[in-house]
């Protein structure tokens, strides 16, 4: 578009032209000026094992949907290089603030994945503790949890640990969310505080195209990352189906927020292959061509091909990995099983810290009433119940 | 010991003074709350003497200053977060509701949100548009929020300390037109009673005016006239929105058998409502009438020159108060 007073306006959000890229879909390295990488062998095949795990905790999650014993499932297909190149780029004293869809970055912070399912089988609201991973409970609400990562990040500056070049020490905040949250007055809210404060935190965006039906290039008109700009600190485009990218990417952006220089916003440019979440129906929105495009680009398959190539993993690799696979699999459907429902007085719990009495009283109540059933096998309240 | 007369903008700067003075984890963020010291000047001072880092002048988003102030919470900051007017709170309302509010029920105990969210509230300083609402009642429907309104300068510079200390997230609600109205004694090393707990304010037996923030001078002064009128009416101060703190309330109801809730919020669905409909519960029997509610009308608050015509005054409670004995 070229406006004849005001000048020509950007119309390209879906141009591929400038992400950084590290291995190319053929499984080829190719470099890159500012974001080179040297990786061993060992962590290639960390990143593949990772990747390989994660895509069937996904799977095994959304066949567990489909037998009922999850409500819902929220697929990451596709999206795994992001996830566990971002997820690999942490420091352990690093937080993470994710979405709903953030399997493979838990994954890497070491939550069991048998915890993710908790709040999908909707016997808890997220199982995990925050602060022994360093992984925030999934968020709901689309791009809320944006702003808490800034304010977690200008918390991390109050406490003296961004830039002290103490590599132990120094902390950043990630923050994750889709290209459909782009759009929320929270992202952009926290961008704005963000560049303020100057705080240590990297907003990782994952577009993966698809906000469910709605498609990001009739919402953006210029690439997701040049958003930035408009903001006061750098925007990147990498693409989020090559894991050493998305790695390195986020390694610099977050080096650079625990060095104290302030935000960074990460345009992970991948795609959702499979559905919104368990009830949601692609086929009426979008056309198998464009999934087919997509799978030509798959994370897994070109490190799988780079490995190979160059004899950097045998095939004893492959099986055994093949193996884990099928155990974690075993296991999840094994303990989704054995997640126990919460006990109906348990609800009146932890609603706060500093219990009241008025909900004491109504929980006193519920438990007699719960009590006055013959088949009353107990209501099993922590505590409060009369 | 110190005894101090002060207003109640004052006394909420002493209070807020103290909490940052015992506890450097509480930090104060809102809009133009540093140099300018607040609009109301309740932080007048506070950022020059803690620093910028404890007294944020924050960007102009109320949902920005909120969803940060979380994350703050979140790594052990005891945030208080200022609302300019009551009416900007909607901006944050998603989340409040849905965040500050659910944090640790979700986390189940692990992620507390001890936060302070103080908004100036009500109406009577003939304000534009939405800087004179009342909008407790949607705070105190929420689960995982307390919600609390202070009504005199002690009580202002007691119960903000309590609140700040309180590892819940509260709703602090200042009576904005009261601010300079009155001044009063407060002395620094009395030891307040319990937050959760609303108090008799004008004892009297023949009926029983509940009131909290800015209506509990209006029902004060009614008292005051009725008892000119031979009618003795006794005042509680709510104090605490939610939990509620209906003790004091139902003893008093027993023995007067009559009950008036005044407050500015619109009436309908107000706390009124809940108040009313708790005492049918616990004081039927003692009922000599239905439980009244003087309150807002059910309009947007109105323009300045016409709001005394919304705002619940002496003469309509004292109008509710015949009522109920005519019943």
């Amino acid at each position: 578009m070229n406006d004849p007073v005001f000048g020509p306006t950007p119309t390209a959000p879906a141009d591929e032209g400038e992400l950084v890229q590290l291995l190319t879909p053929e499984g080829e390295r190719v470099h890159h000026p500012e974001f080179d990488l040297e990786l061993t062998p060992e962590m290639l095949r960390t990143f593949y094992r990772d990747m390989f795990l994660v895509r069937r905790l996904d799977v095994e999650a959304t066949a567990l949907q489909r037998h009922g014993e999850l409500g819902l499932w929220a697929q990451l297909l596709g999206q795994e290089a992001a996830q566990v190149g971002a997820g690999h780029a942490l420091a352990r004293q690093d937080f993470v603030f994710p979405t709903y869809r953030e399997h493979g970055v838990a994954w890497v912070r070491g939550v069991d994945p048998v915890s993710l399912l908790g709040l999908f089988r909707g016997v808890d609201n997220g199982g995990w503790d925050p602060h022994a991973h360093g992984f925030n409970l999934y968020t709901i609400v689309i791009g809320a949890q944006v702003l808490h990562a800034a304010g977690y990040a200008m918390a991390l500056q109050r406490d003296g640990v961004v830039g002290t070049g103490d590599g132990d020490r120094d902390a950043a905040v990630l923050a994750h969310f889709g290209d459909g949250a782009s759009s929320q007055g929270d992202v952009n809210e926290a961008f704005i505080f963000a560049a303020w404060a100057n705080a240590p935190v990297v907003f990782f965006c994952q577009n993966n195209q698809w906000a469910i039906s709605e498609p990001i290039e009739k919402v953006s008109r210029i690439p997701l990352y040049q958003r930035a700009n408009g903001f006061g600190f750098p925007g990147v485009r990498v693409d989020g189906n090559d894991v050493l990218a998305s790695y390195a990417v986020t390694q610099a952006a977050l080096k650079r927020a625990r060095e104290g220089q302030g935000p960074t916003l990460i345009e992970a440019y991948t795609y959702r292959m499979g559905a919104h979440t368990t009830t949601d129906d692609p086929t009426r929105y979008r056309l198998m061509e464009d999934v087919e495009h997509w799978k030509l680009k798959d994370p897994l398959a070109r490190v799988e091909v780079h490995l190979r190539r160059n004899g950097l993993a045998d095939d004893d690799f492959f099986a055994e990995l093949s193996a884990e696979a099928d155990a974690l699999g075993e296991r999840m459907r094994r303990e989704c099983h054995l997640l126990p429902d919460p006990q109906p007085l348990s609800i009146f719990d932890r609603v706060y810290a500093e219990q009241t009495a008025e909900l004491a009283a109504q929980q006193a109540e519920v438990a007699t009433y719960l009590s006055s059933f013959a088949d009353h096998a107990g209501a099993g309240a922590e505590g409060g119940a009369a | 010991m110190t005894t101090t007369t002060m207003s109640m903008a004052k006394a909420l700067n002493a209070g807020l003074r103290r909490a940052m003075e015992e506890d450097p984890k509480v930090v104060v963020m809102g809009e133009d709350v540093g140099r300018l010291g607040g609009v109301f000047r309740i932080t007048d001072g506070l950022q020059k003497d803690f620093g910028e880092d404890r007294v944020m002048d924050t960007p102009l988003a109320e949902s920005g200053i909120v969803g940060t102030a979380v994350g703050m919470a979140m790594r052990g900051y005891r945030p208080v977060v200022e609302i300019q007017f009551d009416g900007f709170v909607y901006p944050a309302y998603d989340q409040i509701v849905c965040q500050v509010a659910k944090f640790h029920s979700r986390s189940q105990g692990r992620v507390p949100m001890p936060m302070v969210i103080r908004i100036p509230f009500g109406g009577g300083i003939g304000a534009v548009e939405h800087h004179s609402e009342s909008p407790e009642a949607q705070f105190a429907h929420t689960p995982g929020l307390k919600v609390v309104a202070c009504s005199n300068p002690v009580d202002a510079y007691w119960m903000l300390q309590q609140a700040i200390a309180c590892d819940d997230p509260v709703i602090f609600l200042e009576p904005k037109r009261h601010y300079h109205s009155t001044r009063a004694e407060i002395d620094d090393a009395a030891s307040p009673g319990p937050l959760w707990e609303s108090r008799v304010v004008r004892p009297g037996d023949a009926a029983t005016l509940i009131g909290y923030g800015p209506t509990v001078g209006t029902c004060v002064d009614a008292a005051a006239v009725a008892a000119e009128e031979g009618r003795s009416l006794e005042v509680i101060d709510l104090r605490t929105l939610s939990p509620l703190d209906l003790g004091p309330v139902e003893e008093s109801v027993r023995r007067t058998g009559r009950a008036i809730v005044v407050h500015e919020a619109h009436v309908n669905l107000g706390l009124g409502a809940e108040v009313a409909a708790r005492l049918t519960e616990t004081c039927f029997y003692s009922l000599e009438a239905p439980v009244l509610r003087v309150g807002g009308w059910d309009t947007p608050y109105p323009p300045a020159r016409v709001e005394e015509a919304y705002l619940p005054d002496l003469d309509r409670v004292l109008d509710a108060v015949d009522r109920s004995f005519a019943f």
